[in-house]
């Protein structure tokens, strides 16, 4: 019997690499002229984009003041409230890691090797001191020791969870802008807020307080009263209809005629309102998606169970159809997050902001543009890109698409 | 039984009564909360002496608007400013749909290569674009291309002649002449005799199941009418407008301004790589099913293509693409921050001039809502009719 397997033909090799270059890559003649166009383009793309950020560029806008894109005017003798929250996030980040897992891990491991390169990158400028460096570096460790606490077993998701929330609340309420007649923690008013440090408080800010908002109109269009129906018709598609740009404005110019005379609304909250108003229209749509593909026989099956509505919504409909579109939301909160640059356009130095204000800084800078558009383009690139990455990984653990 | 059936049941659990006080309570709260804003703008108004009115729309402008496709000049009114910038808005938005469109199939079609090079080409092409935000990229073009262009003088030419510099591009563009006339009436009357082949031919075939060659007839009657009326019109009917470099600046030719070049490579680059994914999507949703069981029944590629997978296709890519297009649409507002004057910055100069933010802000948003709602009736008109009748 041994044998005569062995003597069978035996299973075809696993293709050699000159074998998986012949198929996909010079299959047919046009094919391999293909190959050749794009090599050569590719080439010449990667050779001239190298030679140039080596040789031509000139890097000084970006190196000389790296405090500024993060933080932007934060007081430099307050520096360790960012440095503080910084760490809380590192470590939390790396407890998501252990809980988790693949959803965060390649997103925490580059985060960790950034900040402990960052950490013992040669730079001439002095405003990035030993203590800045020491606490990237414990940044790093904090992602480790995050991860082997998340991994124990008796730390679960939801404990994690409330953990994000808690310095969800603590950072941008407590810790970051302090309290007008404290010692420790002096305020700090928001109009020297800036950089990445705006960006994110504004993209995690409009993610978390838009997504109920969203989930309420989702429901609010789907409802049975026809005037509930009519207000969240008539929101989302307004808003929908309408750039956010115009929203934004509406927010920073208009909101303060329809108020009280006397009342002043911050305007980095103004801003995040017309952020969380926006990215909520358009969360509704995404929800209601979800909602719409719930089979009608699980309300049925609820009813007949004996579950109010209130019940039936929240424990039947709704878990199963956020679940259907959580894809579709992260690439909804990927497009907030690069949304968030528009509103330099309403005068906050968010990160775009803030590489204008360094272009400004000095005469010399004038035609550097490329240099720091194409910094900040990265910056948001890497976000962006893990954020993607997570929701794919995550549409690949759910099975969505294969049901 | 009898006893319970009778009772009554109490209000605060009849779902009638409860219904009607939800419906009364959420429509307070929101009116009470309009009425609530409206009572404080007008407060505010009576205090600074704002009318709300649109009368100011017939006085003069008084600001220089830089480009603009129907004449206009500071002493018209803001209403023609307004109006110029709508025109501004449409033309960078169907110029950036355009190419968006083009790119993205092309960058669709090179994502579903089977070449492995040529499909991580367009991947990246794809991630780059999708990753940063859109702000960032116009800025990059703007600021770190177009503006970094040489002078007039030492303007890079191009075949064409086509010329590059600091105030953006100078095409040689066709222009009708004196007896152009005629010919673009016969090409007109071509294109219009051609569909109308096209859709007669087509449907006497479908009824009458004989082959009417209603693709090459069509094509025949659209390229001779136009060739019969540029001989009919004796001498050239086209004239080719050449910029020429007259003192500091070029004269003729098409002018294409850094403002507007930029916001449209911009615009069209980056809706690109979204438009390039709906096309994927689109085309992998065909089953392979489908394309098997048309070659069993013998059609060959360009039938399949043209009756199997296009259609099948066009039912996934629509929706989607209707979004992109309204999206590129409404980003082109982001054209303020690279100083291109459409729609939202023109509204806000005016809004400067006239002082008068609430009407104008009103008006720009009513003309948003209109081209957004506009273009979804119309698109979901024609999806309706390429969508599957479901059983």
């Amino acid at each position: 019997m041994m044998t005569a397997l062995t003597e069978g033909k035996s299973p075809p090799a696993p293709p050699g690499a000159l074998e998986w270059i012949r198929k996909n890559l010079f299959s047919t003649w046009y094919n391999s002229l293909l190959t050749i166009l794009g090599a050569t383009l590719v080439y010449f793309t990667l050779v001239s984009v190298l030679t140039w950020s080596i040789k031509t560029a000139d890097w000084r806008p970006v190196t000389v003041a790296p405090l500024l894109y993060m933080v932007g005017q934060y007081p430099r003798e307050e520096l360790w409230r960012v440095g503080l929250s910084m760490l809380l996030i590192t470590f939390l980040v790396g407890m998501s890691w252990g809980v988790w897992k693949q959803y965060v891990r390649a997103f925490a491991i580059f985060l960790g090797i950034l900040l402990g390169f960052l950490a013992v990158f040669p730079l001439e400028t002095t405003t990035i001191t030993l203590p800045i460096r020491a606490v990237m570096l414990a940044n790093s460790f904090l992602i480790y020791l995050g991860y082997r606490i998340g991994r124990l077993r008796s730390v679960h998701g939801r404990h994690v969870a409330i953990l994000w929330l808690f310095a969800m609340l603590l950072i941008p309420l407590v810790l970051l802008p302090g309290f007008a007649d404290s010692t420790l923690l002096p305020a700090v008013p928001t109009t020297v807020w800036g950089g990445l440090l705006i960006t994110l408080l504004l993209s995690v800010g409009g993610i978390v307080l838009s997504f109920p908002i969203g989930v309420l109109l989702a429901l609010g269009r789907r409802s049975s009263l026809p005037v509930v129906k009519l207000f969240s018709i008539l929101f989302i598609e307004v808003v929908r209809g309408v750039p956010l740009v115009t929203i934004l404005f509406m927010f920073s110019i208009i909101l303060a005629l329809f108020l009280p005379s006397e009342s002043r609304i911050d305007r980095v909250i103004r801003a995040l309102m017309g952020t969380v108003f926006f990215s909520a229209a358009y969360t509704a749509e995404n929800v209601r998606g979800g909602l719409q593909a719930i089979p009608p026989g699980q309300v049925e099956a609820a009813k007949a169970l004996g579950l109010k509505n209130f019940h039936i919504t929240s424990f039947i409909v709704l878990p199963q159809a956020l679940r259907l579109v959580i894809p579709t939301l992260v690439g909804q909160f990927i497009s907030l997050f690069k949304d968030t640059t528009l509103v330099y356009i309403v005068g906050i130095n968010d990160l775009l902001g803030m590489g204008n204000a360094v272009l400004n800084l000095n005469p010399q800078f004038v035609r550097l543009q490329m240099e720091v558009y194409l910094f900040i383009a990265v910056i948001f690139w890497i976000f962006s890109y893990f954020m993607s990455y997570a929701s794919l990984q995550l549409e690949k653990a759910m099975g969505v698409g294969e049901r | 039984m009898d006893r319970l059936s009778h009772e009554k049941i109490p209000i605060w659990r009849d779902e009638r009564v409860l219904k009607a006080a939800a419906q009364i309570i959420s429509s307070l709260i929101v009116l009470g909360f309009i009425f609530w804003g409206i009572g404080n703008f007008l407060e505010i108004t009576q205090q600074r002496g704002m009318a709300l009115s649109y009368e100011f729309l017939n006085e003069a402008a008084g600001f220089p608007i830089k480009e603009s496709f129907i004449p206009y000049d500071s002493t018209m009114s803001f209403g023609r400013a307004v109006l110029v910038g709508l025109i501004n808005t449409l033309m960078v938005s169907a110029w950036g749909i355009l190419f968006a469109t083009l790119l993205g199939f092309l960058i669709g079609l090179m994502r579903l290569s089977t070449n492995w090079l040529i499909s991580r080409i367009a991947l990246a092409y794809i991630e780059f674009h999708r990753n940063i935000p859109l702000l960032v990229l116009l800025f990059l073009w703007y600021f770190g291309v177009f503006t970094q262009l040489p002078s007039v003088k030492d303007s890079i030419t191009l075949p064409g002649p086509m010329y590059i510099n600091q105030r953006g591009f100078y095409l040689t563009w066709p222009q009708l002449s004196e007896t152009g006339a005629l010919f673009g009436i016969s090409l007109v009357a071509g294109i219009l005799l051609a569909i109308i082949t096209w859709v007669v031919l087509r449907r006497i075939r479908e009824d009458k199941g004989k082959e009417t060659y209603f693709g090459r007839v069509s094509l025949a009657v659209l390229i001779l009418l136009p060739l019969i009326g540029w001989f009919a019109a004796g001498g050239a009917p086209l004239r080719f407008d050449v910029p020429v470099l007259q003192g500091f600046n070029f004269q003729g030719g098409l002018h294409l301004t850094t403002e507007f070049s930029a916001l449209m490579i911009g615009l069209a680059m980056y809706t690109a790589a979204f438009i390039a994914e709906v096309f994927r999507a689109g085309i992998l949703a065909v089953q392979k099913g489908q394309i098997e069981a048309a070659r069993a029944v013998g059609l060959h590629y360009s039938q399949i293509l043209m009756l199997i997978i296009i259609p099948q296709a066009m039912r996934v890519i629509i929706p989607p693409m209707i979004s992109q297009y309204l999206n590129l649409t409404k980003n082109s507002s982001l054209a303020l921050a690279i100083g291109y004057q459409e729609l939202f910055a023109i509204g806000k100069v005016t809004i400067n001039q006239a002082g008068r933010a609430v009407p104008v802000f009103m008006l720009i948003m009513a003309v948003y809502l209109a081209i957004s709602l506009l273009t979804s009736i119309i698109l979901n008109i024609y999806n309706k009719r390429v969508q599957f009748i479901e059983r």
